[in-house]
């Protein structure tokens, strides 16, 4: 090939190597920036376990308390509503909790909770975020006969019952999470914390 | 005396020109560009998009002079421009109803596209990139909507950022990417400040600048559906193309009159228009522990909502909402009509396309109102139309019965 004739198979290699490590270098130093929109550190640290005293709760109450910025609702279910929730099976789409992501081992039982009177979930849809209404009444009007008590989301209807297990035909996927506790005393709890042996 | 003034400007000019293509430009974008000379009343749009984005843009600098960007700050800074900043309720009301104007505009700039063809060949690229301005104008009033950081901002930001959520795998991983905390908060809004202010309009801006480009490179479409460069003077002019300037620019400011007249009654007797502009909930600051009873966007996006709420699965609900905007983009080439324009179709498409806005426009008010049984299964029904629009154009356009398209514009 004499001098003056121009490779254009070289040219093209040369071109698509250049091109190719500029873009590994774009690459990296797109990095730092994506990295930049992660949870900071503070946020990350804002995590922190919170401590509930539940002593005060009467039979039949919500406590709404505030972990990872998320509400937590903690439930202390009297006789009737641990009764009514056994007809449910059928009308739900995950009665015994076999989505293992959905509560931590020592919680997936009948009553997805350690002591059966307390039931203790993240209170946000696993639709799309909202935070769904407490509806502990019987057969209200705008809910229909067959409502044992349970949960509403007001923003696109799905429901769940009083241990947070999700309707079947609802727009939420899944039950609601339950969130790593244990018990300190029999009305102290730890939101946050594993149980030590669990 | 007069006469030595002009010389001078004209000899500024020539400077000028030797210097920087000013008069090239002029002739190309103004002078010398020939549109069709029967563009109608809905041809009034595109260039009232342009202007709402100068209204947004000079308000929104003047609210970032007196807003605060804080979980803490934010929604009394808002207030504090409400009360206290001078004029800073009108400088507000201006933004916020500009939103809402931005969206009519172009809509009805978008139906004005179905209506003759806009998107048909040769202008493909043209109907893309201003699609492409759709979707960067919805995340830019997506994202403002959450910085007066009321109840509705907050819930509205968590529920659309928990649609990435549904996306297999990676889904849950974005979400927390995209809010920068466990939840929306501080960095979330933060970060939606800096894109709503700086990112999204830059975007806006250039993508303006190419739409504007491609336009003037084929030309306007007209009603008739006519390509005037087909039929050209002896001079090179198409014989039924006017210079924009003059003819059109005046005939815009017939609208640009028109729309402000409208616009200013709005901002200045119904800034809220019942909750539809601004909802009555974000006038409660954000509380993360309690949804409000009802959660609704803002009325320019119920339609893409009503199809989400339609649809019983979480993932399949996300992915009916996207696909409902990619279909748009696929108009130029679902269109097998040997017609561009209305004026030529034949009664088949009349009736499909009434039923397309009949569904468009019952989503848009089924999703303002609560997830009864009732309201989701005419939802279902609306949805399944909105599809088929999109989805069996390929067959109807191709067996309605067409007029033959006329050789010049139609012009009295």
């Amino acid at each position: 090939m004499s001098s003056d004739e121009i490779d254009y198979g070289r040219r093209r290699m040369l071109v698509a190597a250049t091109t190719a490590m500029g873009g590994v270098g774009a690459a990296y130093v797109a990095t730092p920036f994506i990295l930049s929109m992660h949870p900071s550190a503070r946020a990350q640290a804002a995590g922190a376990p919170v401590e509930v005293d539940v002593s005060k709760l009467e039979p039949g109450q919500l406590l709404t308390v505030e972990w990872r910025g998320k509400p937590v609702w903690i439930l202390r279910r009297d006789e009737e509503m641990l009764e009514n929730m056994k007809s449910l099976d059928p009308v739900l789409r995950d009665p015994h909790s076999d989505e293992l992501t959905q509560q931590p081992a020592y919680a997936k039982n009948a009553y997805r909770s350690i002591n059966p009177e307390y039931m203790v979930m993240i209170g946000i849809c696993t639709h799309l975020g909202c935070a769904p209404t407490f509806r502990p009444e019987v057969a209200p009007e705008d809910l229909g006969p067959e409502w044992k008590g349970g949960f509403f989301c007001p923003c696109h209807g799905s429901s769940y019952d009083l241990a947070g297990r999700v309707y079947a035909g609802v727009p939420a996927p899944s039950n609601l999470v339950v969130p790593p506790y244990h018990f300190t005393l029999s009305t102290r709890l730890v939101i946050g914390i594993d149980p030590e042996a669990a | 005396m007069s006469n030595r003034l002009s010389d001078r400007m004209l000899s500024l000019r020539d400077w000028v020109d030797a210097r920087f293509p000013l008069m090239h430009l002029w002739e190309d974008h103004l002078t010398k560009y020939y549109a069709p000379k029967n563009l109608n009343f809905w041809y009034y749009f595109g260039s009232l998009a342009m202007l709402v984005l100068v209204i947004q843009v000079v308000t929104g600098i003047f609210l970032t002079m007196n807003y605060k960007p804080t979980a803490e700050t934010a929604f009394a800074s808002v207030e504090y421009i409400m009360r206290d900043v001078n004029w800073g309720w009108l400088i507000r009301y201006l933004h916020s109803t500009g939103a809402s104007f931005f969206f009519i505009v172009v809509y009805l700039h978008m139906f004005r596209g179905l209506l003759y063809g806009s998107y048909r060949g040769p202008r493909e690229l043209l109907w893309l990139i201003g699609m492409g301005l759709f979707v960067v104008l919805m995340a830019e009033a997506f994202m403002g909507y959450l910085l007066p950081w009321g109840q509705m901002s907050f819930w509205g930001a968590q529920v659309i950022i928990s649609l990435f959520g549904a996306i297999p795998y990676i889904g849950e991983d974005l979400a927390l990417w995209i809010r920068g905390d466990y939840v929306v908060a501080d960095a979330t809004l933060n970060r939606f400040f800096a894109f709503h202010v700086i990112a999204a309009p830059l975007v806006l801006i250039g993508l303006v600048v190419l739409h504007i480009v491609a336009l003037h490179s084929v030309g306007s479409n007209n009603p008739d559906g006519v390509e005037i460069k087909k039929k050209k003077g002896p001079n090179g002019v198409p014989l039924d193309g006017i210079p924009f300037h003059p003819y059109y620019t005046v005939k815009d400011m017939v609208g640009v009159a028109g729309f402000l007249i409208v616009f200013a009654a709005v901002v200045f007797y119904a800034p809220e228009m019942g909750g539809f502009f601004l909802e009555k909930d974000n006038f409660t600051p954000a509380d993360p522990l309690k949804t409000p009873e009802h959660i609704a966007p803002v009325w320019y996006f119920t339609p893409f909502y009503a199809i989400l709420r339609a649809v019983p699965d979480k993932f399949i609900g996300v992915l009916a909402m996207g696909a409902a905007i990619v279909v748009l983009f696929l108009l130029p080439w679902l269109d097998r009509s040997p017609v561009k324009s209305i004026r030529q179709r034949g009664t088949l498409f009349k009736v499909i396309l009434a039923i397309f806005v009949v569904s468009f426009i019952s989503l848009a008010y089924l999703g303002t109102v609560p997830a009864t049984p009732i309201a989701t299964l005419f939802s279902r029904i609306f949805t399944g139309l909105y599809f088929a629009f999109f989805l069996l154009m390929p067959f109807y356009s191709r067996w309605d019965k067409t007029k033959p398209v006329p050789e010049r514009v139609t012009f009295k």
